[in-house]
């Protein structure tokens, strides 16, 4: 993964705004990235271009050798479902959807045969495999994440975003979310990118990114 | 990758979470409505087309107002046909005391030709079929002037001036219109005995039929052959054109039953619109996810369609199964009408009603569905990111053409489509803008209300567009229901309370020239002054202005059956009470022995009549001719006698002529009536009172037809309610916690909830009273010429059934939201 002089700018009130300015980093597989930074650093529009939700105004994003922005919005979908997890702050599973059925979406997006049995095994893998038919509203928030996580992971994806992944949960249930975070992110040999301003979250990973006002001010191994 | 079964998959666990129910009840009802129409008008018309012949008694049948030339049934015979004659008219029939109008038919040998008679020895018990005709010297009763009579077998009848022996109840006969069209009981009795009766004079009104059957190709060639030896009075009626009376009746009630059905149609557009949109509103974050998950809009879309798709489909079917059960109850309501067996329906009222609901799904939906493959991906990061831009009115262009579609179908012609779409577009507009002015006026004075109520009708406010579509959608409902209950009662009231007291309740006919001095005396003698006998001379409209009229050139069809039939023309040297000149002047006396006419306004513009014309009448065999003086306003519903066309004295004195009179008999000398018949047997006498009760019947009956179709439009007001409820559902949520953080008391939430949908309920009545209101004046002034009398208790009886059903149905649809712990709602919500 490569992110290459990456810049957003947005009007705003009629000015141009600089949310990110000409940004270079890149990460290798199995590598742990953490960024930080203040709220409205730019964090959250970083995570949303690495991932090609967003689009910028300048620069480029090499994911497996693909410049994302090259692709049209379908394009970065697909490159998207094949390559990339995500885990949300608030989650994100679909209310409608078991704990099982939510692992097996992605799979099923993907056009997998045997959903069911991965899904089933990526629970498994996170502890939850008691509580597959279980909905989200059901579910305590840490045992959500775990859900989330069992998602990201179902595709084996190169790339894995998180963002906040432990802001809505107690420190208890975030150390332990963390742990099964790293655990999977070495099993899978997955480039970790993850937001957050908890320092002691950003001490275990290789890597610690500091965004200031769009600017990478500081690079610590 | 498969996305039908993906989709399948999906669908089932939406079903699960309940987010598709709204949208699939609505289609559920609308078919149901439409197919429960459709498969009962489809049945009739099987009957009808498989019993053709048996309908008809024959292959087909001459059917003329004068005795048929004996050449046409030696031709039928010549050709190898077989042959039947029947003649029928009213007459009053005696047993003992007892003097009953029937309907009295005369068979020939062979009769009937396809079909059979049934009878029985006594009503209810089990019949038979008979494969002869009534003996000569006998007779044959339908059971209702059996009951009517009171005559067992042996009883001796009198028709006319001729004694028969009742000799079988009949329960069957193939060419009889079912109870919609015989107001009079029926009399079967055999031909060979009617010159006895001495009841066919001059004036009475006598068709007389020939029955043909044989071979196909034959029957066809016998009709060519007959076809181009017609003369006037007289017409063919074959297996293709039989019953065109019930042909008729039967094209408008499908049609107006299917109009009716359509609007449940139009209410469910409304309920997919807001329960799609829901649908849109709560999987914005579930499309971004799946997009961040790496689903192409493509799929996004198609995923969804085929979910769609399949609800439509399998809504649909159930909402045919539904009909299906339906018209089983308009069968019960309408059905003996017609036949009394019904043949199973065929599948193309499903066909129709999957369309129909397929339409309105699709049309209604796929806007929504568009927008939800617009969702960007980034959402998932920035909650606030919805779809790029709304679309207006446009967007629903599809579903509002198909809409168009299905009523110009139903009403089966343009005209009358474009009124009824113009109409119901009309009566959404006025409603829409009338709830934008009252909700308008209705937020201005919340200063004044308390709380709960201020808070109730801020909300109506805010939710401005949801509110309008809300009470449209509740008056146009109630506004059915006012008008079916409240105003029907109203114009039938209106219209009972312009008949005097003493209107005439019996008419006599078929008086004879030499009846008229004895009838008086009849009447002297007992004391009662006898009423005024109008003279009554049959002629047929032959030429206006010397130019011959052809029934081909006149477009309307009234218009040509006046044409066919023969006129009852009367004469007069003063113009009748209730008569009103128009145009022209009355003949004066000295005018005597000048030929002039006077012709009622409405039939003069039938038929294109103007003051100043020539009219050429043919009587018998002779003709005359008269200018047309003068233009003259009857008033029908005074139920005296009157005539289309009254001559000056002098024009038709010299042809065979019979009177007429009406006269108001207390029930107390129901008796005079009895001796009457006894004294003159060739008269008719012909109760207004039973007439009108037979009619009283029809309606009631048809307007309960018309009450079960609109119970699926009220079931449908009630989804929108639901629909409405559930798509402010979440955002109450949010808010309700909120207010509850702030110290809102439970009490106060409710009575808040109360305040909103009790306005919304109270707005909607009080939009359909005004609509109803406004349709009774419309319908009294302009197409039933009553006054109208205004209903003081429409608006309050219209709002408080408003407030009360829509206030109740809101707060139990909502009960649940107060339910929720505030803290979590809030934190689920940020």
């Amino acid at each position: 993964m490569q992110a290459i002089a990456l810049t957003k700018q947005v009007t705003s009130e009629g000015a141009p705004l600089i949310i990110l300015d000409q940004l270079d980093f890149s990460a290798s597989p199995g590598e742990s990235v953490a960024v930080l930074g203040a709220s409205g650093s730019g964090k959250s529009t970083l995570l949303g271009l690495l991932a090609g939700l967003d689009v910028p105004t300048g620069g480029k994003v090499l994911l497996d050798g693909t410049d994302l922005f090259a692709l049209d919005e379908d394009g970065r979908a697909a490159l998207r479902g094949r390559l990339v997890g995500f885990v949300f702050q608030s989650f994100q599973l679909l209310p409608a959807l078991t704990a099982l059925e939510n692992v097996m979406l992605p799979l099923e997006l993907a056009g997998v045969n045997g959903a069911r049995v991965e899904a089933s095994s990526a629970l498994e893998r996170v502890g939850l495999a008691q509580r597959a038919s279980h909905y989200p509203r059901q579910l305590s928030g840490g045992e959500q994440q775990r859900v989330a996580i069992a998602r990201a992971f179902s595709v084996n994806p190169r790339l894995l975003l998180a963002d906040e992944p432990t802001g809505n949960l107690d420190s208890a249930t975030g150390e332990r979310i963390i742990d099964l975070l790293f655990k999977l992110n070495q099993e899978h040999g997955t480039t970790l990118i993850l937001v957050t301003h908890d320092e002691r979250l950003a001490q275990r990973c290789h890597r610690r990114l500091h965004l200031d006002r769009g600017v990478l001010v500081q690079e610590q191994a | 990758m498969n996305s039908f079964a993906l989709s399948l998959r999906m669908l089932r666990r939406e079903w699960r979470a309940g987010e598709l129910r709204v949208l699939a009840a609505a289609l559920v009802i609308a078919v149901a409505s439409v197919t429960s129409v459709g498969f009962f008008t489809d049945r009739v018309g099987r009957a009808l087309a498989q019993q053709a012949n048996m309908l008809l008694g024959a292959d087909l049948v001459l059917i003329s107002d004068h005795p048929l030339d004996a050449g046409f049934e030696r031709e039928a015979l010549r050709r190898g046909l077989r042959t039947a004659h029947t003649l029928s008219f009213p007459s009053m029939v005696l047993h003992g005391e007892r003097a009953q109008l029937a309907e009295i038919k005369a068979v020939s040998r062979n009769y009937p030709l396809r079909g059979q008679l049934r009878v029985t020895q006594q009503p209810y018990a089990p019949d038979r079929a008979s494969s002869e005709i009534p003996e000569v010297g006998t007779a044959w009763l339908d059971e209702r002037l059996f009951k009517q009579l009171d005559a067992g077998p042996g009883a001796d009848l009198e028709v006319g001036t001729s004694h028969l022996a009742m000799s079988a109840v009949l329960t069957q006969e193939p060419d009889r219109a079912g109870v919609l069209f015989n107001i009079a009981p029926r009399l079967l009795m055999n031909i060979q005995d009617i010159p006895a009766t001495g009841l066919i004079q001059e004036g009475s009104r006598v068709s007389y039929r020939l029955l043909v059957a044989g071979e196909v190709g034959t029957v066809e060639l016998f009709r060519t052959w007959a076809t181009a030896g017609l003369k006037r009075g007289e017409r063919l009626e074959g297996v293709s054109d039989a019953r065109p009376e019930i042909r008729a009746a039967l094209a408008r009630a499908e049609r107006f039953l299917g109009l009716a059905a359509l609007t449940s149609i139009i209410l469910a557009a409304v309920a997919v619109v807001m329960a799609t949109r829901r649908f849109m509103a709560r999987h914005l974050d579930n499309c971004a996810v799946m997009r961040c998950l790496g689903a192409q809009q493509r799929l996004i879309f198609r995923l969804y369609l085929i979910q769609f798709l399949l609800l439509g489909i399998l809504s649909s079917l159930i909402g045919c199964l539904l009909g299906y059960l339906g018209q089983m109850v308009l069968a019960q309501r309408l059905g003996s009408m017609v036949a009394a067996e019904l043949p199973l329906p065929s599948m193309l009222p499903a066909v129709q009603g999957v369309l129909t609901g397929m339409v309105t799904l699709l049309g209604f939906s796929l806007p929504f569905l568009q927008q939800l493959k617009h969702v960007p991906a980034l959402r998932v990061l920035r909650h606030e990111l919805g779809p790029p831009g709304r679309f207006g009115l446009i967007g629903f262009a599809l579903g509002l053409a198909g809409i168009s579609g299905l009523v110009l179908w139903q009403a089966g012609d343009a005209k009358l489509g474009g009124y009824v779409l113009a109409g119901m577009g009309a009566a959404i507009l006025v409603a829409a803008l009338l709830a934008l002015l009252l909700i308008r006026t209705l937020s201005g004075m919340r200063r004044q209300a308390a709380a709960s109520w201020r808070y109730g009708l801020a909300n109506i406010a805010r939710r401005a567009g949801g509110s309008v579509a809300q009470v449209s959608a509740f008056s146009l409902g109630m506004l059915m229901l006012l008008l079916l209950t409240v105003v029907r009662g109203d114009l039938m009231q209106s219209w009972q309370s312009t008949l005097p007291a003493e209107a005439p309740n019996r008419f006599v006919i078929n008086i004879q020239p030499d009846q008229v001095e004895l009838l008086r005396g009849f009447f002297h003698g007992r004391h009662i002054p006898p009423p005024a006998l109008y003279p009554m001379v049959r002629g047929r409209l032959l030429a206006v202005n010397g130019k011959p009229v052809a029934t081909g050139e006149y477009a309307d069809q009234r218009a040509q059956r006046l044409l066919e039939r023969e006129f009852n023309l009367s004469w007069s040297d003063r113009l009748p009470d209730d008569n009103q000149l128009v145009a022209g002047k009355w003949w004066a006396r000295e005018d005597h022995g000048a030929a002039q006419l006077s012709v009622e306004e409405g039939i003069a513009s039938t038929l294109g009549i103007k003051l100043g014309d020539q009219l050429t009448y043919g009587v018998g065999g002779a003709t005359f001719s008269a200018r047309v003086a003068s233009l003259r306003k009857v008033n029908w519903d005074s139920f005296r006698v009157n005539f289309f066309v009254v001559a000056s004295p002098g024009v038709l004195e010299k042809f065979p002529a019979s009177y007429i009179t009406s006269l108001h008999l207390p029930d107390a000398q129901g008796s005079l009536l009895d001796e009457m018949v006894k004294a003159f047997p060739n008269l008719t006498v012909i109760d207004v009172a039973a007439v009108m009760n037979e009619v009283r019947t029809i309606m009631d009956r048809v307007a309960g037809a018309v009450e079960f179709v609109f119970l699926f439009t009220w079931l449908m007001g009630f989804t929108v309610l639901y629909a409405a409820i559930a798509a402010t559902r979440d955002e109450r949520v949010y808010e309700t916690a909120i207010l509850r953080t702030l110290g809102a008391s439970r009490r106060q939430l409710l009575a808040g909830l109360f305040a909103e949908f009790a306005g919304i309920g109270m707005l909607a009545g009080l939009v359909a009273a005004l609509g109803a209101s406004g349709t009774s004046y419309f319908l009294s002034t302009r197409i039933l010429a009553l006054p109208y009398v205004f209903n003081f208790w429409l608006l309050p009886v219209g709002m408080l059934a408003g407030a009360a059903a829509i206030g109740v149905a809101g707060v139990a649809g909502c009960y649940s939201v107060l339910n929720q712990p505030p803290l979590q709602t809030i934190r689920d919500n940020s």
